[in-house]
């Protein structure tokens, strides 16, 4: 299981061309993020088994799944991978035991399965089990779906924005679900999503997926402050994700404290275990900037940094990328400003600068399980 | 009730509309399945052979049976000496060309949900670790399963009202292949014969209704079990 997912795929899909390539590690969840159309569904169709490619070479965990050269396409029943669809593609004439059961017979075979019992009480779906699916909410049947493909034993699970067609309501339901499946199964998971807080919420490693190719891969925190993928990650979405430990807890005013290399946030309470590694997203249009330390205003997050690189925008705006980090690890911070306010502070490149964060512009923390066991050791 | 000349037709028309559909049931369902699964050469050619009896005239559906599978025929004279089947002047005949008349009705039918079966569904069972056989066998066939049973009823009505072809191909023995409406013609054609055609026509009238009320019973509760309503 050590050796991950690997593909160099190619496949023309009438004026489409796909030409994907990626080495991604086994552990945690990878994202491909990018637009629709962008290539993401066939990429996962791929590797599934579902889409034949034209040429190349697909392997998962060591095993060759197709290899055009030596010959080798094996039928998505043989491939064992696990696949999450937008849509839940619950068989409607079985009951949802019957669907839950229908793919947990054949793929047992490395005995590391999943026991019924375990996936039921994951998922929470006990109750549901002898309904229909017709009588299940749109949150229940992608529930059930997971819980589906967990039993067929996959060694890889695929998920193509299996929250797309769900509202806000339900998405929330049903996030928690998938971050315990990489939690508490240690499953490896390729989270398919076009949006970018799913992704900040479960990924460990994304990989930009435009026009058919994957235009980068890294670290999430790595790949959103970077200037030049932000075509790919959002202009929207500009922001920030930031690294942090869980410090303290202020009872008295209910709040947690976040430290990161050079200073700490504050953020509403967090019911989580002190030392849990967190990622924060911070929207460049919520931090503001000043060019001198400010007293008397309610924010209370405010970080000492210098700018180290300006970035117009059409129009109106510029971002900025601050570094609130200490000398020997920066910290970046991305600031979204207007022009006008850049020449009134008169900020450059070097400039000192104080950014000012709003505690409830903090996106809520998830925690990331490959980080957490970094820390602990 | 019914006199012996009745219930002889009636029994034969029955047995002749069973074995009709129950032979042609899998056939009808492979051309279905090529239909609209498979593109291949001569698909159009295929289709057209299939739709002909609907468009021919019976009498030239049964001729061409009588010159393939009489007992002189190409196929009629292999069959007898390989196997000992006649089809000639036998009932199996009749129900030889009840099935040939009755196959487009049947294979439209069946196609038509096949086409609605969402293959998307197929792939996900794949996913899940079923070969093409066990997909056939625990969704695509279910999900089907109300075209095939509107097949089946449909070929079994066209099969028992069946009259050109089977007189052509099997003629109109009593007690061989003399069905219900081979029985009317018949009594139709003699003097004083109303009275005995208008009860075979009462006959004839309740037996289909009895099948069709009897297939939207089952059609309705399979519908509802698919959409996993019920």
């Amino acid at each position: 299981m050590s050796a991950g997912i690997e593909f160099d795929i190619e496949k023309r899909l009438g004026e489409f061309h796909l030409a994907a390539r990626l080495a991604a590690p086994a552990s945690g969840i990878t994202a491909l993020f990018g637009r629709s159309g962008a290539g993401k569904t066939s990429i996962v169709n791929a590797l599934a088994g579902l889409l034949k490619p034209d040429r190349g070479r697909i392997a998962v965990g060591g095993e060759t799944l197709f290899d055009s050269e030596r010959g080798i396409d094996l039928p998505p029943e043989r491939r064992r991978l696990g696949y999450i669809f937008q849509e839940h593609r619950l068989f409607p004439h079985y009951s949802v035991k019957g669907n839950l059961l229908y793919g947990g017979k054949g793929g047992a075979k490395n005995g590391e399965a999943i026991s019924f019992d375990t996936v039921v009480a994951l998922l929470d779906i006990e109750n549901l089990l002898t309904r229909r699916v017709a009588e299940l909410s749109g949150g229940e049947k992608q529930r059930v779906a997971i819980g589906r493909a967990l039993l067929a034993s996959p060694r890889l699970l695929l998920m193509d924005e299996p929250l797309a067609a769900l509202d806000a309501a339900r998405k929330a339901e049903i996030l928690p679900f998938i971050a315990r499946l990489r939690d508490e199964l240690h499953l490896s998971i390729i989270y398919v999503s076009h949006a970018m807080e799913e992704v900040v919420r479960l990924a460990d490693t994304l990989a930009l997926v435009d026009d058919g190719r994957i235009a980068a891969i890294g670290a999430v925190e790595e790949l959103t402050s970077r200037i030049d993928l932000r075509p790919l990650t959002g202009r929207f979405e500009a922001g920030s994700v930031l690294r942090t430990v869980l410090r303290g807890h202020d009872a008295t005013y209910g709040l947690s404290e976040l430290t990161f290399p050079g200073g700490r946030l504050r953020v509403p309470h967090l019911s989580l275990p002190l030392g849990t590694v967190l990622r924060v997203r911070v929207h460049a249009r919520d931090v503001v900037l000043a060019n001198a330390p400010v007293s008397g205003l309610s924010i209370r997050n405010a970080f000492a940094g210098k700018v180290i690189e300006i970035s117009p925008d059409q129009g109106p705006l510029v971002d900025l990328r601050i570094d609130i980090g200490n000398p020997a690890e920066p910290v970046m911070l991305w600031a979204r400003i207007t022009n006008r306010a850049l020449h009134d502070l008169k900020l450059q490149l070097g400039s000192p600068v104080h950014a000012l964060v709003k505690t409830v512009a903090l996106d809520r923390p998830s925690p990331g399980r490959r980080e957490t066991e970094t820390e602990a050791s | 009730m019914l006199t012996p000349l009745e219930s002889e037709a009636l029994l034969l028309s029955l047995r002749v509309g069973l074995v009709s559909v129950v032979f042609s049931l899998p056939v009808g369902l492979a051309v279905a399945w090529l239909l609209a699964r498979r593109d291949f050469a001569g698909k159009t050619l295929l289709n057209g052979l299939i739709h002909l009896p609907l468009v021919l005239p019976p009498v030239v559906v049964g001729f061409a049976l009588l010159v393939l599978f009489g007992r002189n025929g190409a196929v009629g004279s292999w069959l007898y000496q390989v196997f000992g089947i006649t089809f000639a002047f036998d009932w199996k005949g009749a129900a030889l060309a009840s099935a040939v008349m009755a196959f487009p009705l049947m294979v439209r039918a069946m196609r038509l949900s096949l086409e609605n079966v969402d293959r998307r569904l197929e792939a996900a069972a794949r996913t899940l670790g079923a070969g093409r056989p066990k997909v056939f066998a625990t969704i695509t066939l279910p999900l089907m399963s109300p075209g095939i049973l509107t097949g089946a009823i449909l070929a079994f009505a066209r099969s028992v009202g069946e009259f050109g072809a089977t007189i052509t191909f099997v003629s109109n023995i009593p007690g061989e292949t003399r069905t219900l409406p081979l029985a009317l013609y018949s009594l139709t054609q003699v003097p004083g014969g109303d009275q005995a055609a208008w009860r075979l026509t009462a006959i004839s009238v309740a037996l289909a209704m009895a099948a069709l009320i009897a297939s939207e019973l089952v059609a309705r509760r399979l519908d509802r079990r698919i959409r996993g309503a019920g």
